[in-house]
């Protein structure tokens, strides 16, 4: 124990003395530290500059005529209507099959199952289903939704693209909708069972809605990230190349080919950038962006509004 | 309660056995949620055994030695994978050269330095670029890192090449490696800075002598998840390394190439010709089997070191 | 250093506690009969007290609640051993001991609580009016709603301060004017003064003791017959201590009040009877005696007891 005593002050005293000459290093290091920091934003800053300034003659020269024309293989007359028609069907439809069976699954995940270890793997597995390539999601609906389900989607459909994309963020939503059910007090439930509350009336009263803010923006968050895959729409066979949707009906594109935003970024970027499809390439980007950063806005908006309320 | 007294109520014995209505509601409830999270996992089992089925059918259909070849040429029937590893690690590599010293930098001044002021300012910065689509990562790697970096340092290189790719792959996880490296340093109790202060440390020796080492399982994580996310990504290296045909087998990565799943995009995005191709169809799915199980396993492997970082602390 | 005198006791805590008990029951008559003919008035279910209309303390004093021979185990650990105890009705009993002796856990299997912790088990019998709680056939819900329960650290919803008191006869569909109902349960926690111009506000806006209240009165608006108290006041400053007390005490009248607690003062003060528990050489907790809470406290028939209420461990 003496032996101690005297040797902390020791080392305080040799540490503070040694310390005095080498502050230059401290510096450094923090000057280097500060640097990641800028060339990560600088990258940030560059690419947005880059891409709008290469947009910018598209929409001040074409205007909104490029939202509402179709894929043409003149790039004077191209536009992206046909992606956003396809990227905003694939949204319903990743919203109305991914959020339901997603948050229907974290329920019964934090609210119902046992604590077996059967449970423990399905959550492992979730966890690195999340972290499957998207391609592979991509060949998962070639097989299931092309192929295997074709008769009914259409094959090569937007129908197939969206439920393919829903699988992709399936994961994503079951993952952060169970750690928003985590984070939900126990002792809110508690409460509720206390006063004799069935397990659904404790979970759709008390649990749900402290859980909702967080439910929220995980599964906005996934729909932004669904819209911005490109690899597994590859896959399963969206459009590479102009197509004529014509007078086509509502239902006839439903069934029939599709192409989706970033798909059309994608086609366009294979086009030598010193043609006219560069400037295209841009635009459609700067559409796509919009389009997906809004999403990740609105999501953002979301929890600091909720959070205040807590 | 009142009711329990009146004369002709149940008797007790029954009165607990509780309402056979809700009871039944409860189960359907039940079963529903169960539904759910059957479908989730059958989803799983599905990509797996689709996956499984056709790699064998690929496999069936060719003569191993052909999976060492002049290069990868999947509609000469060419199956040539060293090529597509190569593009797979040198791009992946380049990018964890470019995102881990930058990340983790990033991670450690957030985390040690960073007054509360600007780690708001920064933290949805970096959201904003993890929410960026990998094609448009592509396209920025293609027309601005490749001619404006990478042709800058060696006149010689390609209009495609793995260098770029793998750049632009880095600046894709970059947050991902910032995000997950912070996570782990904040993780480390006050209390250990405290004491390393208290000794008189500075910040940087505090930094790098005792949050570092504290912190390093997640650190490990974060370079490992970061190293399954690269090898996984595919829009970049479809747009921007080249090699859309097929790609001979080469190391330089000033010159165009391919990786796996730039491999599956590039045959995908022909398969209305590729379905009746012989074996270049089920090809795309041995890729994905090889793909799932290369990502599947550093992704446990990162669960695993993240993990140990919870037990700790 | 307390090893001998477990070993002491472990030999006599099976003996003398039933007749102490009913001791207990029978000891405040008085206070007890015109109670107990205002509560049959209101028509709670008192079969017993039925069609007698001169009090009679023996039969108003059956056991509501009473354990016969629990065990409770969290998978192969055996947290509590072999309780046998009975509660009077429309009386305050408490559970005292140190930590570890299994008072929660008791009062949570009660109610079974304890059946959301996963692998738990109980052994033995808590019978509710004579009927087995842990039967084959019998409803946890159903039981919580009987037997409420309020917990240590006051968690009222993050609902308003009606909605906390109205979330209880919603859910059991109760029907009458739930306005009335709501009003009735906050006059009934000492509460409604405080709160009645302030309903639409956030129950967790109050402070601590009040919302302790609004638990109670939650509770309370769901009729129970008896309602657990797992260290309701530990959480709170003296005031508020004292205010829960007091309610307690208004309580009695219609509900029977099983507390939890290691405030040694506040079993003294508050309670009927009491019930002492501690923690055994296998970590199991076990009853060492129990009694009328004048005799636990000033003639302990146990030395462990004694040490235990004159501070001495603990």
């Amino acid at each position: 124990m003496a032996g101690a005593s005297t040797a902390v002050p020791a080392v305080v005293v040799r540490r503070s003395l040694a310390g005095q000459g080498a502050d230059w290093r401290g510096l450094i290091f923090q000057g280097l530290l500060l640097l990641s920091v800028v060339i990560t934003l600088l990258f940030l800053f560059i690419l947005l500059a880059d891409v709008f300034s290469r947009a910018l003659p598209v929409f001040t020269e074409r205007g909104g005529s490029f939202l509402s024309s179709s894929l043409s293989s003149s790039a004077a007359r191209s536009g992206v209507i046909q992606g956003l028609f396809g990227s905003f069907v694939i949204a319903i439809i990743v919203v109305i099959v991914a959020f339901p069976i997603g948050i229907m699954t974290a329920i019964y995940l934090e609210e119902y199952a046992p604590d077996t270890r059967l449970t423990q793997l399905i959550s492992i597995n979730i966890r690195n289903l999340a972290g499957v390539p998207s391609v592979v999601y991509g060949l998962l609906g070639l097989a299931v939704f092309v192929q295997l389900l074709g008769p009914l989607t259409g094959g090569r459909s937007v129908i197939a693209g969206g439920l393919t994309l829903a699988v992709l963020v399936l994961p994503i939503v079951i993952i952060t909708s169970a750690e928003s059910l985590r984070a939900v007090p126990q002792a809110l439930r508690e409460a509720g069972y206390g006063i004799g509350a069935s397990r659904w009336q404790v979970t759709r009263s008390l649990v749900l809605p402290s859980a909702a803010p967080g439910i929220l923006t995980g599964t906005v968050l996934s729909l932004s990230r669904a819209l911005g895959e490109t690899a597994p729409l590859i896959v399963v066979g969206a459009v590479s190349g102009y197509f004529s949707t014509g007078n086509a009906s509502t239902v006839d594109q439903l069934f029939g080919r599709f192409t989706a935003l970033p798909m059309i970024v994608f086609n366009w970027a294979r086009e030598p950038q010193q043609s006219a499809f560069g400037p295209l390439t841009a635009a459609a980007i700067v559409v796509l962006l919009l389009v997906t950063l809004s999403i990740n806005a609105f999501a953002i908006l979301l929890r600091n509004r909720f959070e205040k309320n807590w | 309660m009142a009711a329990a007294a009146q004369p002709g109520s149940p008797p007790l014995s029954v009165v607990l056995r509780g309402s056979a209505g809700r009871r039944r509601r409860e189960q359907i409830i039940r079963a529903i949620f169960f539904g759910a999270a059957s479908l989730s996992i059958l989803v799983s089992i599905f990509i797996v055994l689709s996956l499984i089925f056709e790699a064998i059918n690929f496999l069936a259909q060719i003569g191993l030695d052909q999976l060492v070849a002049l290069g990868w040429f999947p509609r000469r029937g060419l199956f040539d994978l060293r090529t597509l590893f190569v593009g797979s690690v040198i791009t992946t590599g380049i990018a964890i050269l470019v995102a881990g010293p930058i990340g983790l930098g990033t991670a450690i001044y957030l985390s040690e330095y960073a007054q509360p002021r600007v780690r708001r300012i920064v933290k949805p910065i970096l959201e904003i670029l993890a929410g960026i689509p990998s094609v448009v990562l592509g396209f920025f790697a293609l027309t601005w890192i490749n001619p404006q970096l990478v042709q800058r340092l060696n006149p010689g290189a390609e209009g495609f090449n793995l260098m770029a790719a793998g750049i632009g792959v880095g600046v894709l996880i970059i947050p991902l490696i910032a995000s997950v490296s912070e996570d782990a340093m904040r993780a480390v109790p006050r209390s250990l800075r405290e004491a390393s202060y208290g000794l008189g440390a500075r910040r940087i020796t505090t930094s790098l002598r005792v949050v570092f080492p504290a912190a390093i399982s997640g650190i490990t994580a974060a370079f490992i998840i970061g190293i399954s996310r690269g090898i996984g990504e595919t829009m970049v290296l479809a747009i921007a390394a080249g090699g859309s045909g097929g790609s001979i087998f080469q190391l330089n990565p000033f010159e165009p190439g391919q990786s796996i799943t730039a491999a599956i995009a590039a045959l995908a995005t022909g398969t209305d010709q590729v379905r009746g191709a012989s074996a270049a169809f089920p090809s795309l799915f041995f890729l994905g089997l090889i793909l799932f199980f290369l990502t599947l396993s550093l992704n446990l492997a990162g669960d695993v070191f993240v993990r140990r970082t919870r037990q700790r602390y | 250093m307390t090893t001998p005198l477990e070993e002491n006791m472990i030999h006599s805590t099976v003996a003398p506690p039933d007749p102490a008990v009913e001791g207990a029951a029978v000891a405040a008559p008085g206070r007890d009969a015109p109670i107990a003919v205002k509560i049959h008035s209101d028509g709670a279910p008192k079969p017993e007290v039925k069609g007698t209309p001169t009090p009679q303390t023996d039969v108003a004093t059956v056991p509501v609640v009473r354990l016969r021979g629990m065990s409770f185990y969290y998978g192969s650990f055996r947290a509590v051993r072999e309780v046998t105890f009975d509660v009077p009705k429309n009386e305050i009993t408490a559970l005292i001991g140190p930590s570890g002796s299994g008072k929660s856990t008791i009062l949570r299997a009660i109610n079974r609580m304890n059946d959301l912790i996963p692998s738990t088990r109980v052994e033995g019998e808590v019978l509710y009016n004579g009927e087995d709680l842990y039967g084959d056939r019998v409803d946890p819900v159903e039981v919580r709603r009987r037997i409420g329960m309020v917990f240590q650290k006051p968690n009222p919803f993050p609902k308003s301060i009606f909605d906390n008191v109205a979330f209880g006869p919603r859910v059991h569909g109760l029907k009458g004017n739930l306005n009335d109902l709501v009003e009735q349960s906050l006059r009934r926690a000492a509460l409604w003064d405080e709160v009645k111009d302030k309903l639409k506000q956030s129950g967790t806006a109050l402070s601590g003791g009040q919302q302790q209240r609004l638990c109670i009165a939650r509770a309370i608006a769901v009729e129970p017959d008896v309602i657990l108290m797992d260290e309701p006041a530990s959480a709170l400053d003296p005031r508020a201590t004292l205010q829960i007390e007091e309610l307690m005490h208004e309580l009695e009248e219609r509900y029977t009040i099983i507390v939890v607690t290691h405030n040694m003062q506040q079993a003294a003060r508050a309670s009927d009877n009491t019930v002492f528990l501690n923690m055994g050489e296998d970590r199991a907790g076990y009853v060492v005696e129990m009694g009328p809470t004048t005799q636990i406290f000033t003639n302990p028939k146990n030395q462990l007891t004694e040490d235990y209420v004159s501070g001495r461990f603990g």
